[in-house]
């Protein structure tokens, strides 16, 4: 079947999807965009969080004939809805940046869409997660910037406790989590800041 | 496969009636697992998150008439004064992701003895809205679970909603799992007050074939209640009524060993949880009770 949706502010249509497909795989196998991560495929591990008009859910678990009609932002769109939202615009990517996020993601294999972006400026939580050390591996770095970034635009000014609640769903065998708290504290206090 | 994706609630329950094999999903939190781990490879996926009305809920007459698809986290930040016991079961369910996605009617659905809601609708009261082409009928959440993850829908029904009574009194729930969250519940323990019938409801999650109630544990409760005037002088529950009802409740549970825990163990826990929660439950009701000034 033919999934037509929106994928970080661009309209995408993906052709030969299988009906018990997965966002999850529609993202990475049919779009080129392998920054959410495949890992559990059950919901437990969070590392392929991705925002599903708006709201954060695991894409391995949401059928690609769901979003149909519908608006998703992976991590490589976390920038550019990062800089909209500091613009306080609610429009649309325009052309120029869709062709920007595009090739950036075809650029980097990692799927941080950096590349050749011309507005390579990250996301404040991205920056943050790089600045904090909180970057091991760097698997399930993905979903916990997309699980991050919705919990400080809901909550400007979370708790500790806020903090491992809205990241619960989110699995790191690396880090320990302390480093990823780090991140998320300094995210909210830059952003409360304004820098 | 085929993907179904009816645009209305008639256009569901007409499709449900031409394909009764087709597999509803809504938040897919079950079903994509079975899907993704080739456990499962349904006929039809009857995908229902078009359907706006599943996704509401409204007061009707002392229940509210949840949707089948109303998100867990809706319910834990709307419903928390009405459906108490319900909310703070909603709370324990997975993560912030799975609860954005996943609502009462999938755990229906599924009928898992490990559903996070059961003991909490069991504990409340509830009637499970199935509906079919031929038309509606209210199954008592007693009635509903007919077995491991089965239930009494016929092939062709879908839920549409869950009539869940609104509390009356104090509800607690509490489960027992590694961590807080991702968990599923090695055990689970859901106890409503109700004082205006003076009775107590109790639901059991993960601790035998289906969801249950300790129902010998709810009569002896409610009976101690009544012989002591607690209802009335609002009491501390003497120790002795606490530790019977707790046992009653182990003695409620027909549990399994399995890799998140042995029968011996859940019986022992779903006791202590029974504590737990009558106690949590008896102090706000005599909190509340000495605020009305009903306590003398």
């Amino acid at each position: 079947m033919r999934v037509n949706f929106t994928v970080n502010g661009r309209p995408q249509e993906a052709d030969d999807v299988w009906e018990g497909e997965s966002l999850l795989y529609v993202l990475r196998e049919r779009l080129g965009l392998p920054g959410s991560k495949n890992a559990c495929e059950q919901g437990e591990c969070g590392s392929c969080t991705v925002r599903l008009d708006g709201v954060p859910v695991c894409s391995c678990l949401v059928a690609a004939g769901q979003v149909e009609g519908r608006e998703v932002v992976t991590v490589e769109g976390l920038a550019d809805q990062a800089r909209q939202r500091a613009r306080g615009d609610a429009r649309g990517t325009s052309l120029d940046e869709a062709k920007a996020l595009a090739a950036g993601g075809q650029e980097s294999p990692a799927g941080e869409g950096t590349g050749a972006f011309p507005h390579a400026a990250l996301s404040p939580v991205q920056q943050a997660f790089i600045d904090a050390g909180a970057v091991q591996c760097g698997f399930c770095t993905p979903g916990l910037l997309v699980a991050a970034d919705e919990m400080l635009e809901r909550n400007p000014s979370p708790t500790d406790a806020d903090i491992r609640e809205a990241l619960s769903g989110n699995l790191c065998r690396c880090t320990g989590y302390e480093k990823i708290m780090d991140a998320v504290r300094l995210a909210a206090a830059r952003q409360g800041e304004g820098v | 496969m085929d993907f179904l994706r009816p645009a209305s609630w008639e256009e569901a329950l007409a499709a449900k009636a031409e394909h009764p094999t087709a597999v509803p999903i809504a938040g897919g939190t079950d079903v994509m697992v079975e899907i993704n781990f080739d456990h499962r490879r349904p006929e039809y996926l009857l995908d229902l998150n078009r359907i706006g009305d599943l996704y509401e809920w409204e007061a009707v007459e002392g229940s509210v008439r949840l949707g089948a698809s109303v998100p867990y986290a809706r319910i834990m930040e709307h419903l928390r004064t009405e459906l108490p016991g319900l909310a703070l079961a909603s709370h324990t369910v997975a993560s912030p992701q799975i609860r954005n996605r996943g609502g009462v009617g999938g755990n229906l659905g599924t009928a898992s003895p490990a559903g996070d809601a059961h003991p909490a609708l069991l504990a409340a009261g509830a009637e499970v809205e199935a509906e079919s082409v031929r038309g509606t009928r209210l199954i008592p959440i007693d009635d509903f679970y007919t077995g491991v993850k089965r239930n009494a829908l016929a092939p062709d029904e879908l839920i549409r909603a869950v009539r869940v009574h609104k509390a009356d009194g104090p509800q607690q729930y509490s489960k027992v799992g590694t961590r807080n969250a991702m968990v599923i519940a090695v055990c689970a323990f859901g106890l409503a007050l109700h004082p205006e019938t003076r009775t107590v409801r109790t639901g059991i999650g993960s601790a035998a074939p289906t969801p249950v109630r300790a129902r010998t544990a709810e009569d002896f409760l409610s009976a101690a209640l009544d012989e002591g005037g607690w209802w009335d002088n609002g009491k501390v529950i003497t120790p002795s009524v606490v530790k019977q009802f707790a046992d009653l409740c182990a003695a409620a549970c027909n549990p399994i060993d399995d890799v998140r825990g042995t029968a011996g163990y859940r019986r022992h826990a779903v006791g202590v949880l029974a504590r737990r929660t009558l106690t949590w439950t008896w102090d706000s009701y005599r909190g509340t009770a000495q605020q009305k000034g009903m306590v003398a």
